[in-house]
């Protein structure tokens, strides 16, 4: 606790004679975690508008491309983000990923389970390991990073193994013919708006198959996702009783403790989040793919964390935005699809991907001190 | 009915063989306030906690308004009335005034499953508390990190009452404070009791304890010195009592003898 700190407030009795000049709605917005992550967002759409603007990166089909790749990052990366947020991290996201995909492949085609079955065994495993993961992590005081780090080789080498005994592969085809007329797996299966851009296809505004059809046929599930959990987790951290317990969580577990948070119970919730949010992404994708792959998703969890942290999540904890982390996936998703359309070579994505998270922890760093240290 | 709103009858707290607290007694009315004084390793630590009731004592009693308590854990000890603020105030420094104030207990509106943080309600509160006591929150939403030390005991302390504290726990509430921010505290918590609350004020510090105490308890490693009534006693007999009188004269002795020799 700082004493030499001053208060900003007129009037205030600890300060008498400080006045205030009044704080501008500018610097509030400065104060947003995700304001980094937007201006970010909105650089790389004028930088890809001036570099690629004329060569199909901004077309409807271009846009739903890349606008794809960020919702499936964003789907973990907001999960990742609440988690963050609440204190921890969750490196097992990329190896839940690929077990999920198995989990729903395997019984779906060597079992014979209808779909809707296998689909929700995998979502059903997520929430055993999610519930483990958090268990561990609050009963044993580990770090999250060990025990989820631990988690990532052992559910990696799980998916293999297991696949290997069951179908002597590690890849499980075959799914596309069983999503027709299965009550669940349109969920995550269906572009919406279709009649919108066979609409959009007839005037002429969209680029045509030869066969008439639009080329862009409708929005991607994973967008559809991507923005109802966008708007669900928003919803959740800054209007619940629940999200006020994730900020504490993270931000000082004894001191929230101390007043009545279950701390314990809102982190094996956020583990239990981000598990499920994998197995969100693992079913888009492999129903998308109509195969499982062993080694799906991985090195997934470090973009998610890269994508929640340039969106403006404290490595400590305590501080972040689920909008934040979803502007840090569509940075993310557009860079990583736009350096096609242009000369760059897309060797240097990483390149990208690793200066921009640094540049976000030091000015997340520089907003921390803000924050926290008067004025 | 007993007058007292708090009572500990010799009460005594072992870590195995380490005697921690020996035969406590002390008492409280409404709107006292009983500052315990100590110094560093004394016991304060282990009777606050068996106040709050993380700690249930092995020997005497701890009477309620009468009645004999046994603490079965620091929810007991809340429901009961007694609120401890520890030093580090259980403030998350990143969270908005209102989101510490109402930190675990936040009041709820909506449908049963839609319900969500009436921050409307929350913001009106916390700043018309925060206002009572003279600290002028114009927007609650404020991070507590910009705040002052002061500021931060005096939510940490205002947020306990709100929520129906009627003996208030203070650790060494002006210990990390300046003189003038320190004095605003101790106004603050006088005026507190005077609202009918008993205050037990944790310190080392004799200059902040004399002027807002009613009466002092002097603990010395693990045992009560006695609890004496401000008209008893003057500072500076409570300042030698506390830091063992006769360890500070042996102390100038032997300062004596070494200046002497080095001449």
């Amino acid at each position: 606790m700082s004493t030499k700190s001053k208060s900003i407030h007129a009037k205030n009795i600890f300060n008498q004679d400080d006045r205030l000049k009044k704080v501008s709605p500018l610097r509030t917005l400065l104060n947003r975690p995700e304001l980094g992550a937007l201006g970010g967002a909105i650089l790389v759409f004028i930088f890809f508008g001036i570099v690629a603007g004329d060569t199909g990166m901004f077309s409807a089909f271009g846009m739903l491309n890349f606008f794809d790749v960020s919702a499936n990052l964003g789907i973990i990366a907001i999960a990742a983000a609440l988690l963050m947020i609440g204190g921890e991290f969750d490196l097992s996201i990329g190896s839940m990923i690929g077990f999920a995909g198995i989990c729903i492949a395997i019984p779906a085609i060597y079992w014979g389970w209808p779909l809707w079955m296998s689909i929700i065994f995998a979502f059903s495993m997520a929430v055993i390991v999610g519930y483990f993961n958090g268990l561990l992590v609050v009963k044993t005081g580990l770090p999250s990073f060990i025990v989820t780090l631990a988690m990532l080789f052992i559910l990696r080498g799980a998916t293999l193994a297991l696949t290997r005994l069951i179908t002597g592969r590690t890849q499980v085809p075959g799914l596309r013919v069983l999503i027709e007329n299965d009550p669940i797996a349109w969920l995550f299966a269906t572009d919406t708006f279709k009649w919108f851009f066979v609409w959009l296809g007839s005037m002429n505004l969209i680029d045509l198959r030869t066969d008439g059809t639009p080329l862009a046929t409708g929005i991607p599930p994973s967008v559809v996702w991507f923005i109802f959990l966008a708007i669900l987790s928003t919803w959740v951290l800054t209007k619940t009783r629940y999200g006020n317990w994730i900020f504490a969580s993270g931000g000082d577990k004894n001191g929230a403790t101390n007043v009545g948070v279950p701390v314990g119970r809102v982190k094996i919730g956020l583990f239990i989040t981000t598990a499920v949010a994998s197995t969100i992404f693992a079913t888009i994708q492999v129903l998308d793919a109509g195969s499982a792959d062993t080694m799906r998703g991985s090195l997934k969890e470090l973009e998610a964390i890269a994508a929640a942290v340039v969106g403006g999540c404290l490595l400590t904890g305590g501080y972040g935005s689920a909008i934040g982390a979803a502007f840090g996936a569509i940075i993310f998703g557009t860079v990583s699809m736009g350096i096609f359309y242009t000369d760059v070579d897309t060797d240097w994505f990483k390149v990208f991907l690793g200066a921009m998270m640094l540049i976000a922890v030091i000015f997340n760093n520089y907003i921390r001190k803000k924050v926290t240290e008067s004025k | 009915m007993s007058d007292y709103l708090i009572q500990f009858n010799n009460v005594s707290k072992f870590f195995g063989k380490v005697i921690a607290l020996k035969d406590v007694t002390m008492k409280l009315k409404k709107g006292e306030i009983m500052c315990l004084l100590g110094d560093n390793g004394a016991g304060k630590s282990t009777l606050i906690k068996t106040l709050a009731g993380v700690y249930k004592p092995d020997e005497g009693e701890i009477i309620i308004e009468g009645e004999k308590i046994v603490f079965d854990g620091p929810k007991d000890a809340l429901d009961m009335g007694i609120a401890t603020v520890y030093q580090d105030l259980a403030l998350v420094s990143l969270m908005s005034v209102t989101r510490n104030f109402f930190m675990g207990r936040e009041p709820l509106k909506g449908l049963p499953f839609f319900k969500t943080f009436d921050l409307e309600k929350a913001n009106k509160i916390a700043a018309e508390r925060m206002g009572q006591i003279g600290i002028d929150v114009r927007d609650p939403s404020q991070a507590v990190g910009t705040m002052s030390g002061g500021e931060r005991q005096c939510l940490a302390i205002s947020r306990a009452i709100y929520f129906g504290a009627k003996v208030l726990v203070l650790d060494e509430p002006t210990s990390a404070l300046g003189v003038h921010q320190a004095s605003v505290v101790l106004k603050y918590i006088v005026k507190a009791a005077s609202q009918g609350l008993a205050v037990i004020l944790i310190t080392h510090n004799v200059h902040h304890a004399y002027p807002v105490g009613n009466s002092f308890t002097v603990l010395n490693r693990g045992k009560s010195l006695g609890t004496y009534n401000k008209k008893d006693i003057s500072r500076e007999k409570l300042l030698s009592m506390m830091a063992g009188g006769e360890e500070l004269d042996k102390l100038e002795v032997e300062l004596k003898e070494i200046n002497r020799l080095a001449n």
